[in-house]
């Protein structure tokens, strides 16, 4: 079971590789997103710094929105999902290799981004940390329970407005307790019990997402 | 396995003819003492129980706001607890149940964030608050209309029940944060009143007129999501042999 979590990850990873403009285009949005935000303020620095929480989670969550199809899209189209729904391996293992090296891909370059974006809206170093620690473990969670949501929608018209509106709801709960924390260390108040939080929002999506994620790719076919 | 009365029982709704015939006796079992119920509890909110000490007559919207909250939190665990049934024990009649409850349970949870509203205006002073509850009520609010959109959206009818069976199973962790949130977040929204243990803070000639309302509307529910059900039996199996004989007959 391992050998093939291990397969299945290095496979992904070495396709993201090979796809690194993907990646490339999804930190331009980001950036570009949060230029975007910045200009639709006054550019106050004041308010800049007390919205920064919000600015940085949203693009961070329409980022990751936008990539989320990419999860399953490839091996759908040639194949290789239904290999898997067939193997004897279970599928939940295969889906958290997969979600694993997407989140490598995706989310993992958006957190080491967030520090630069952290400096072009003025958060002080303290939050920084908060920002990143909330950021590492938030996303991993988002990237789960995107996953459902991207398995649900698979071969869908219109799939990714969809995917959003499903996923949005789901979404709340990371978002509050992350951009709670990083509101917090930029005001000045203990931020680790949201962090804890965190935590516990990714426990609970890695012990039970990937048998959602099974589940919801085995949808329809039987 | 099914040899008891109360399993054979249960296994007969399995049937959808034998469901289509016996929920109509049932949805008008349901109707009219919901209606009934429904009618006594609001008529007595009104104009029975006596003014509040501190709203006034601005509380009475309760006995609205509270069972419509209530059965919004029901609806979603209902689909829940079909969602689970309808994915581990394929029985179609789990997934029209889920189906023919979203718009009901979605309706009732915007009758309580706009009666909540309405209430909030004149006692908070404000429409609408970020607050826990009415933030998670929301929530599950967007969580009904991502079932429905999800149910339009997908061609074949069984593949879209058992879709919208994992999004209901997946998003019923909502449920116990809008139920906890008073608990777990002190902000606006006030703590629970009624506990089903005992000790409520809430005067007798109060309560029951409440009590008498929710149990009147969570039988209308019943009824509402009975109607629809047939009517996704019907177009569902609209080309088997039971409904298309049912529907010779009927000319």
């Amino acid at each position: 079971m391992l050998s093939v979590f291990w397969a299945v990850l290095q496979r992904d990873l070495w396709l993201a590789f090979r796809q690194r403009g993907a990646v490339a285009h999804q930190l331009l949005f980001f950036v570009l997103v949060v230029v975007l935000f910045t200009l639709g303020t006054n550019a106050d620095p004041a308010l800049l710094v007390a919205s920064a929480p919000a600015i940085v989670w949203m693009a961070v969550l329409l980022s990751l929105l936008l990539s989320l199809q990419r999860l399953f899209q490839m091996d759908h189209e040639d194949g290789t999902l239904d290999q898997y729904r067939l193997s004897p391996e279970p599928l939940a293992v295969i889906a958290l290799a997969k979600v694993l090296a997407w989140w490598t891909a995706s989310a993992l370059t958006l957190v080491i981004a967030a520090p630069l974006i952290g400096l072009l809206l003025g958060v002080p170093l303290a939050a920084t940390w908060a920002m990143l620690a909330s950021l590492a473990l938030g996303t991993p969670t988002l990237s789960i329970v995107g996953a459902i949501a991207s398995a649900l929608t698979l071969s869908l018209p219109r799939a990714g407005l969809l995917l959003s509106l499903l996923v949005f709801p789901l979404y709340v709960p990371v978002l509050i307790f992350g951009s709670g924390a990083m509101h917090a260390a930029i005001v000045g108040l203990p931020y680790v019990g949201a962090l804890e939080l965190l935590g516990a929002l990714l426990a609970l999506a890695i012990s039970l997402g990937p048998w959602a994620i099974a589940a919801a790719l085995r949808v329809g076919q039987y | 396995m099914s040899h008891s009365p109360v399993m054979r029982w249960l296994h007969r709704f399995g049937s959808l003819p034998y469901f289509y015939r016996v929920s109509r006796i049932w949805a008008w079992c349901l109707a009219l003492p919901g209606l009934a119920m429904a009618g006594y509890g609001v008529y007595a909110g009104l104009a029975i129980v006596p003014p509040d000490y501190q709203q006034g007559d601005v509380f009475r919207i309760i006995y609205i706001h509270v069972p419509s909250a209530w059965l919004s939190l029901f609806g979603y665990t209902a689909m829940a607890a079909a969602g689970v049934v309808a994915l581990v024990w394929r029985l179609k009649i789990a997934e029209i149940f889920i189906i023919a409850a979203a718009p009901v349970g979605a309706s009732f949870t915007f009758v309580a964030l706009v009666t909540g509203a309405i209430w909030g205006e004149p006692t908070w002073g404000t429409w609408w608050v970020w607050d826990a509850r009415l933030t998670s009520e929301l929530i599950l609010l967007f969580l009904y209309l991502g079932v429905i959109v999800l149910h339009q959206a997908i061609e074949s009818p069984r593949t879209a029940a058992r879709a919208c069976a994992l999004l209901a199973v997946v998003g019923v962790v909502n449920v116990p944060i809008i139920h906890y949130s008073v608990v777990w977040w002190n902000t606006l929204h006030q703590g629970s009143t009624v506990r089903p243990l005992g000790g409520s803070t809430m005067e007798t000639d109060m309560l029951v007129p409440l009590l008498v309302s929710a149990l009147g509307f969570t039988l209308i529910f019943g009824w509402l999501t009975l109607w629809r059900m047939r009517a996704q039996l019907l177009w569902r199996e609209r080309r088997s042999r039971w409904v298309t004989r049912m529907i010779d007959n009927e000319r």
